[in-house]
């Protein structure tokens, strides 16, 4: 046994001697119950999470939540301009980061050569960029397009195209692992039949790229219906009690009327807020749960 | 319509064929110019930095910014020792990585090599479901659960009030903790299956094949992993904002109330600072820090993954 362990010279080989011995297997029991504890906290964290936003803010979910606007008075509290103010923000932003999101893909994916220099540098940009803090976009957000150099002020077009920036590398990722995924016997097939790059492209590698580029744009959409850090910056946390009406428009988001109320120093409109939070979480389960459908509707195997 | 194109190319290669090749030539430039735009959004970042930190550093000295210790930049008089943020900033990340790096770690090596297949499905959408949740609602339950319930139970030092840099960074570390889940289990994939199985053949329990084998050999994957929690902890604004308070208390307890770097930031945002006065310009300056900061975590995890990465077969 002792030359078996020499030999092994592993760092558990020491143990082998006493296979047996209680303290070795209490010690594969201590590990176990660590590790359950840990998974379990995390499982824990959200149960309470749920439960704590339930308890808090059941009482004052009910139609005229989503239907008032804010309101001096608790009882009367809404978040209508928020729901459209986020719906504003986050449809406009989607589409504008989907077509530039998905524009660079197609360039770094089907025409750029992948060694040039210029593809490595914007690859190392979108890197970077995906590591940026959030409230970073709020600074850049601030000095060129609320004030300076483009001057939008604090409207929606302003957190719209700051929460593009955020989440164009989430689409840009994403896309490209897409268009990655699309056989080059497809491309080349189309080749043969005498298309063009840009008809390939867009009449065959696109299509077949469809629910890898929705379910990544779809994951970009919610992480801007959920931020909230670059819009405290962008003047969203207040209570505003119109819709917007266009790009120009005062606005408030959800995130930010749920730490307005959070923030508030009366109890019931804490209670608002966690009402609110139900009415955000909804609405992100529902988008994840459309990106898995659209997932596994259209997984194909080529 | 596809079909009767290519005749047309080998046929009569006239108007149609050049307004092709026109239209080609004209999308690839297009394409060109958005992939372009990706690195005006970073030009534009450390653009926006620069200009408005030069000139904080030219009205504030960096003698003051770097030696005293009072922070008070949107106050009159205005004090700007940084010293209080970067101890809040640091404080918060550090209890937020106790937290979130081993934990993260704990649940990798269960889902890797304990979970059944059957549990493991039960507790991956579990953590996606984490994951998404946004910080906003972090915070809303840090103030409402964490602190009341956890961060004053456990803290033996000093009482904790309604905000403190404790709940701020319990609450950080429960909001990474998925991401550093994601990561720990990439890397520990990483690890060479043959590597694991031999170590089972020797004799090993799954805690030995664990800590002996799987740890050591996917190392760098879990300490880049854990840079980028520290990386995401320093940027994470809301929660500290709603769980920690305003006020830049230049302490070493975390039982108390703190300002870090990127919630200092949130704060000044708040308060509409007129464009041209040194309160806005301070927003930039610390941004300026928070960015380099990260953005040096980053690419030192980056670093770590290509430099040390042990190369199997």
């Amino acid at each position: 046994m002792n030359v078996n362990a020499d030999v092994v010279g592993s760092r558990f080989a020491p143990n082998l001697r006493d296979s047996t011995s209680t303290a070795r297997k209490s010690r594969d029991k201590i590990f176990l119950l660590v590790l359950w504890f840990a998974t379990l906290c995390a499982v824990l964290t959200l149960f309470f999470l749920i439960l704590t936003t339930l308890l808090k803010g059941a009482g004052r979910l009910n139609l005229s939540l989503v239907t008032n606007f804010p309101s001096p008075f608790p009882e009367d509290a809404g978040i209508q301009s928020a729901i459209f103010g986020s719906l504003w923000v986050v449809i406009t932003s989607g589409f504008a980061s989907l077509f530039i999101g998905l524009g660079s893909a197609i360039y770094l994916e089907e025409f750029a050569n992948s060694t040039s220099r210029i593809t490595r540098l914007i690859t190392l940009n979108i890197q970077t960029l995906a590591g940026v803090p959030s409230i970073v976009f709020g600074i850049l957000g601030l000095a060129f397009v609320a004030r300076g150099w483009l001057g939008w002020g604090f409207s929606v077009g302003t957190a719209s195209a700051v929460l593009t920036m955020m989440v164009l590398p989430v689409v840009v990722v994403s896309s490209r692992e897409a268009l990655k995924a699309v056989p080059p016997s497809l491309r080349e097939g189309s080749y043969a039949l005498g298309a063009t790059k840009w008809q390939t492209i867009r009449k065959q590698v696109i299509p077949a790229a469809v629910p890898g580029i929705a379910t990544g744009s779809i994951l970009g959409v919610s992480r801007a219906l959920g931020e909230s850090a670059p819009l405290i910056l962008l003047g969203a946390l207040a209570y505003v009690s119109s819709n917007p009406s266009g790009f120009g428009s005062d606005y408030t988001v959800l995130p930010l009327i749920i730490m307005k109320f959070t923030q508030d120093a009366q109890d019931e409109f804490r209670a608002v807020g966690a009402a609110a939070i139900i009415v955000l979480l909804v609405l992100l389960v529902s988008l994840n749960l459309l990106a898995i459908v659209i997932r596994d509707r259209s997984r194909k195997s080529w | 319509m596809n079909s009767t194109l290519p005749e047309k190319h080998i046929l009569q290669p006239s108007g149609l064929k050049l307004r092709q090749q026109r239209t080609e030539v004209v999308i690839k430039v297009l394409l060109a110019v958005i992939a372009a735009s990706c690195v005006l959004i970073t030009t534009g970042v450390v653009v926006a930095l620069v200009r408005p930190t030069i000139d904080f550093f030219g009205e504030v000295g960096i003698t003051e910014f770097l030696f005293t210790t009072d922070w008070f930049p949107l106050y009159e008089p205005p004090d700007f020792g940084v010293w209080p943020l970067v101890v809040g900033t640091f404080t918060v990340m550090l209890i937020a990585v106790i937290i979130a790096v081993p934990g993260g770690l704990f649940v990798a090596f269960f889902l890797s090599e304990y979970a059944s297949p059957r549990t493991k499905r039960y507790l991956k959408p579990f953590l996606e479901i984490l994951a998404g949740v946004p910080t906003v609602v972090f915070g809303f339950f840090a103030l409402n659960f964490i602190a009341p319930n956890v961060a004053r139970k456990i803290w033996v030092f000093s009482d904790v009030g309604f905000y403190s840099a404790l709940a701020a960074g319990i609450t950080v570390g429960l909001m990474i903790l998925p991401m550093m889940t994601t990561l720990a289990e990439d890397a520990m994939a990483a690890v060479p299956r043959s590597l694991i199985d031999g170590a089972y053949a020797l004799g090993a329990t799954k805690r030995e094949t664990c800590t002996g084998v799987i740890f050591p050999a996917g190392l760098s994957g879990i300490i880049a992993a854990g840079v980028i929690a520290m990386s995401r902890a320093i940027g994470e604004t809301t929660i500290v904002l709603l769980a920690a308070g305003s006020t830049a208390n230049f302490t070493f307890n975390a039982g108390e109330p703190m300002q870090t770097m990127s919630s200092f930031i949130g704060f000044a945002g708040l308060g509409d600072q007129p464009t041209d006065s040194t309160g806005y310009r301070t927003i930039f300056a610390v941004g300026s820090m928070l960015f380099i900061i990260t953005f040096g975590l980053n690419m030192l995890s980056q670093r770590i993954v290509t430099r040390f990465r042990e190369v199997y077969e």
